[in-house]
């Protein structure tokens, strides 16, 4: 059957539909040769043309995928394969013979209506890729249907896509989120292991570009700010030059926690990192799930977190920590690698002549030494070499937290206080959707305690002394430079700045609802409707659920217009006629009246001719001429009952 | 059915042989107060189908053989001055007569046919400023040769939409024509005919035919046909309102001739190839002449509701 025009326009304009937003990433002479491909195969149609030989296709094809292969030096990847999935595409329609090519023509168009998606997730793509499936749905059921006009065509497509649509809403509230981006390999998205017990230079930073969730936090009551949001990890005591480790404790002693006030309750959602340790704020007091709290306050669990873990703890925001330390710990908090950095133990000699008997005099002195010796915070910190400690302090100044709390906690100790690495989690992003915190690896955070006598271990955060806007208000803000807005600058007139701050809050709302429902705000969307202790296996469940409760609504509105068709009780029991004589195989046509069915029986089966004639007269009595009374209803129905053949 | 019905088709039958569905055709159009097109070759018969209905029915006829220097006063009439009174007297056309037969309208120019075409449908004609009325009954049978023949002017679709029906006579068959060849002449068979009825009569006989029922189940059927007509692809125009109005009339007329008070699915499917075919179009192939065979399609693409 050779394809009609129309139809041939239909594919064309598929094809040319999603891979126009293509065309400003291909290479040109790409987007060039599938424009030409298009207007010739519309010309072909319109002119009535024969199609090209197949090994002018054949060739051109060749010559595209060799143009391809030199273009990217590669036939893989996903650039290339977009490319090569949309010259073949366009190239598929010049060799429309049959409804089959036009079937594939039409899913693939389908198909490369996801490819649009790597490039731009914005309103507009979504919005001109929803017009799409529609031409796309509308020539498919042309393709169906072969002569139905364009209107109820397009009408028809626009039903089809707005059945789809609580369907579609289904799959994209309830479907099992991954973790991490879809399309990245494995190792990609779960490889990225969370805080460790050790800590070198670069470890932290590495750590602050990974955007994968730590863990939430539900506070019960008024969150504490920014600032006092301490979530603590591993402690690392032992430094051999360049690394710190948590090394053995010394001591068996429980430690000891005198409530100062402010006492705080939240729920931890901890996902799995594989580690014993779990996390609470500065310093846990009670936690709801089997632990263990270690002499310098590291909550462990019994075995590795590798699933995701739920607790609720109380912390104490103020509190004195171990005042009365015993000696062989505080030994610990002192050591240090011998010979190493000369320059850092130079000044932290100074200044402990300087104050012989006062610690806290001495921690301000190192503050103020990094507050005002010219440091700068940055991801991207350059190397140290083996005196790590001096080139940083006195050389390059420019350095991460790890940088700024080993330090620290070097020169105290170099000065003689005793000190300790703390390594967790700072701040926090607050959800508004689900009132909750989320914490990120990118929140890694190191800090440092010193021990100050009777007010025990005092934590102090040196890289609050360099960058405050990484305690305040997270990474972003003390990281990266304001990006400049020429265009807002220029003072656009009010309606357009309107427009735009508009458009920019409908964005947002796409963001966080459309591309950012991500397993956290599917958890938190699903937690606030009401639905418990939710796993993947419960919401592919419920998912299946409302496919099947959504297709047996449509079912039924079907099926209940079918039977509205023939709720006329004349008509019911003639179509009941119809059926007993369809049985003895004499179907009625669609078309066929009663007068000529009756005529076309009758002639088959002389022997019922008369009563056929007779029902026929009586149907027609009942349904075409003025209505009369139930007598003659009942009548016809004992007819058609009895009615043998 | 009137006795003077029946012998009305019962004398047209004998001389047009072999044609019965084309002459009940003709007659349902007419007790419709439709208009009739016949289009066929010359020479099937379509003057003598005019001339005998307009005989039994008592009626009074005129033929007008349409030409293409023919000018729209040629039908109409004229006013020409009169030297004695001093004034313009109207010297009324051949359309002023209760029927007409257009013979070959395609001949004639575009201007000349609309003026035919306005008078049947205003049912009146205009001229110099003054309206007279056309005689009641007044019905057209139009004839018109195949478009494809040289010198013709084939009517525009909305021309076509004026007449009721478009029938075709065709030739008849062998035991037809065998009668035809073997009878007497046509013309004397003409001039025996009697008139079966009074125009009083064919008056009400046009008015029972607006009586006879029509059921819902019958309109939605008829809507089904129409519907069809606009949403497939396989016509170029869906039938307008007025071809929906003509067929339901048609499907009455008929009705009355076959007896009933009552519109069946059958009369629809019998006048729909009379009442559609010339105003269907087929978008994959431009012959005219397939309107009959796309009828017959429509008929049998519409289930009955």
């Amino acid at each position: 059957m050779k394809l009609s025009a129309q139809l041939v326009y239909g594919l064309v304009a598929c094809i040319l539909m999603v891979s126009a937003p293509h065309a400003e990433h291909l290479p040109l002479w790409v987007s060039a040769e599938c424009g030409a491909l298009l207007l010739w195969r519309a010309w072909l149609a319109r002119s009535g043309k024969a199609l090209p030989p197949r090994w002018l296709l054949l060739g051109i094809t060749l010559l595209s995928v060799v143009g391809i292969a030199i273009g990217f030096r590669s036939l893989f990847g996903r650039e290339v394969g977009v490319t090569l999935l949309i010259l073949l595409s366009t190239l598929k329609l010049l060799e429309l013979k049959a409804v089959r090519d036009a079937t594939i023509v039409v899913y693939l168009s389908c198909f490369i209506i996801i490819t649009n998606f790597f490039y731009s997730q914005s309103i507009p793509t979504a919005l001109f890729m929803l017009a799409t499936l529609l031409v796309i749905l509308a020539t498919w059921v042309h393709m169906q249907t072969g002569d139905l006009a364009f209107k109820p065509r397009l009408r028809i497509g626009g039903m089809l896509l707005l059945q789809a649509i609580p369907l579609s809403l289904i799959l994209f509230v309830l479907f099992p989120r991954v973790q991490g981006p879809l399309w990245g390999l494995p190792q990609d998205a779960y490889a990225s292991s969370g805080l460790s017990d050790t800590m070198s230079p670069g470890s932290m930073s590495k750590l602050s570009l990974n955007d994968a969730v730590a863990f939430r936090v539900n506070f019960d009551g008024e969150a504490p700010s920014r600032d006092r949001m301490y979530w603590r990890g591993p402690v690392l005591w032992d430094f051999d030059g360049t690394t710190w480790k948590r090394g053995r404790n010394a001591t068996t002693q429980k430690s000891t926690l005198e409530d100062t006030g402010m006492s705080l309750g939240y729920t931890v959602t901890l996902e799995p990192h594989n580690k014993r340790w779990l996390f609470a704020l500065d310093m846990p007091d009670k936690l709801s799930i089997p632990h263990r709290l270690t002499p310098d306050f590291q909550l462990l669990s019994e075995k590795d977190v590798s699933t995701r873990l739920r607790y609720h703890a109380e912390s104490l925001l103020s509190y004195r920590a171990n005042p009365d330390e015993p000696p062989r710990q505080l030994q610990r908090a002192l050591n240090l690698p011998r010979g190493l950095n000369p320059q850092a133990h130079e000044l932290a000699q100074g200044w402990r002549t300087q104050h012989p008997d006062d610690d806290a005099a001495i921690v301000r002195e190192v503050l103020r030494h990094f507050n005002q010796g010219g440091f700068e915070y940055t991801l991207e910190p350059p190397l140290l070499g083996m005196n790590g400690v001096d080139e940083f302090l006195f050389q390059t100044r420019q350095g991460f937290c790890e940088h700024y709390a080993g330090s620290f906690v070097y020169l105290l100790r170099a000065a003689g206080v005793p000190a300790r690495v703390v390594t967790g989690y700072q701040g926090g992003e607050y959800n508004t959707l689900g009132d909750y915190y989320i914490l990120r690896q990118a929140d890694a955070h190191a800090w440092a305690e010193v021990w100050l006598g009777k007010r025990g271990w005092v934590r102090y955060d040196p890289t609050a002394a360099i960058a405050p806007a990484r305690i305040e208000s997270g990474l972003s803000a003390a990281v990266s430079n304001p990006a400049a807005l020429p265009f807002m600058a220029r003072n656009p007139p009010p309606w357009l700045r309107n427009l735009r701050f508009n458009w920019d809050a409908l964005a947002n709302q796409w963001n966080q609802w459309v591309l950012g429902y991500n397993s956290e705000t599917q958890f938190a969307f699903l937690t606030r409707l009401g639905m418990e202790d939710i796993s993947w296996q419960k919401l592919a469940l419920n998912m299946l659920a409302g496919i099947f409760i959504l297709v047996g609504v449509f079912t039924l509105l079907l099926l209940r217009r079918l039977v509205v068709r023939s709720s006329d009780p004349v008509q019911a029991s003639w179509l009941r006629l119809c059926r007993k004589l369809g049985k003895a195989g004499l179907p009625r046509a669609p078309h066929e009246g009663p007068l000529d069915y009756a005529a076309r029986v009758g002639a088959a089966h002389p022997e019922v001719a008369a009563s056929m004639d007779d029902l026929a007269a009586r149907y027609v009595a009942l349904r075409y001429r003025a209505p009369g009374d139930d007598t003659a209803l009942l009548a016809f129905k004992r007819a058609v009952a009895s009615f043998r053949l | 059915m009137t006795e003077a019905l029946k012998n009305i088709l019962a004398q047209t039958e004998q001389v047009i042989l072999g044609k019965p569905q084309q002459i009940r055709l003709a007659l349902a159009c007419l007790l419709a107060r439709g208009h009739l097109l016949i289009e066929d070759l010359p020479g099937v018969g379509k003057t003598t189908l005019a001339h005998v209905l307009a005989r039994t029915l008592g009626l009074q006829f005129q033929r007008i053989q349409f030409t293409s220097d023919m000018l729209p006063a040629d039908i109409l009439g004229v006013s020409i001055y009169q030297r004695e009174s001093g004034d313009f007297k109207f010297h009324a056309g051949p359309i002023f007569s209760q029927m007409i037969l257009a013979d070959e309208v395609n001949r004639a120019t575009p201007k000349t046919q609309s003026a035919l075409l306005e008078a049947m449908e205003e049912h009146q004609v205009t001229s110099e400023g003054e309206t007279r009325p056309l005689p009641s009954p007044f019905f057209v049978i139009a004839t018109q040769n195949p478009t494809n023949q040289i010198g013709t002017f084939p009517l525009p679709e909305s021309q076509l939409d004026r007449f009721m029906m478009r029938i075709q006579l065709g030739y008849p068959d062998a035991a037809a024509e065998r009668g035809l060849l073997s009878g007497v002449d046509r013309r004397d068979l003409i001039a025996d005919l009697q008139p079966q009825m009074q125009t009083s009569e064919l008056f009400a006989l046009q008015e029972q035919v607006r009586k006879v029922f029509v059921s819902p189940a019958l309109l939605d059927y008829v809507q089904a046909i129409l519907r069809h007509t606009r949403e497939s692809a396989r016509f170029v125009h869906g039938l307008s309102p007025r071809a929906g109005l003509s067929l339901l009339a048609a499907a009455r007329a008929w009705a009355l001739l076959d007896g009933r008070d009552a519109v069946i699915p059958e009369d629809v499917q019998a006048v729909l190839p009379g009442v559609a075919s010339h105003r269907l179009q087929s978008v994959h192939d431009t012959q005219a002449s397939d309107g009959e065979r796309l009828a017959r399609e429509l008929i049998e693409a519409v289930a009955i509701p």
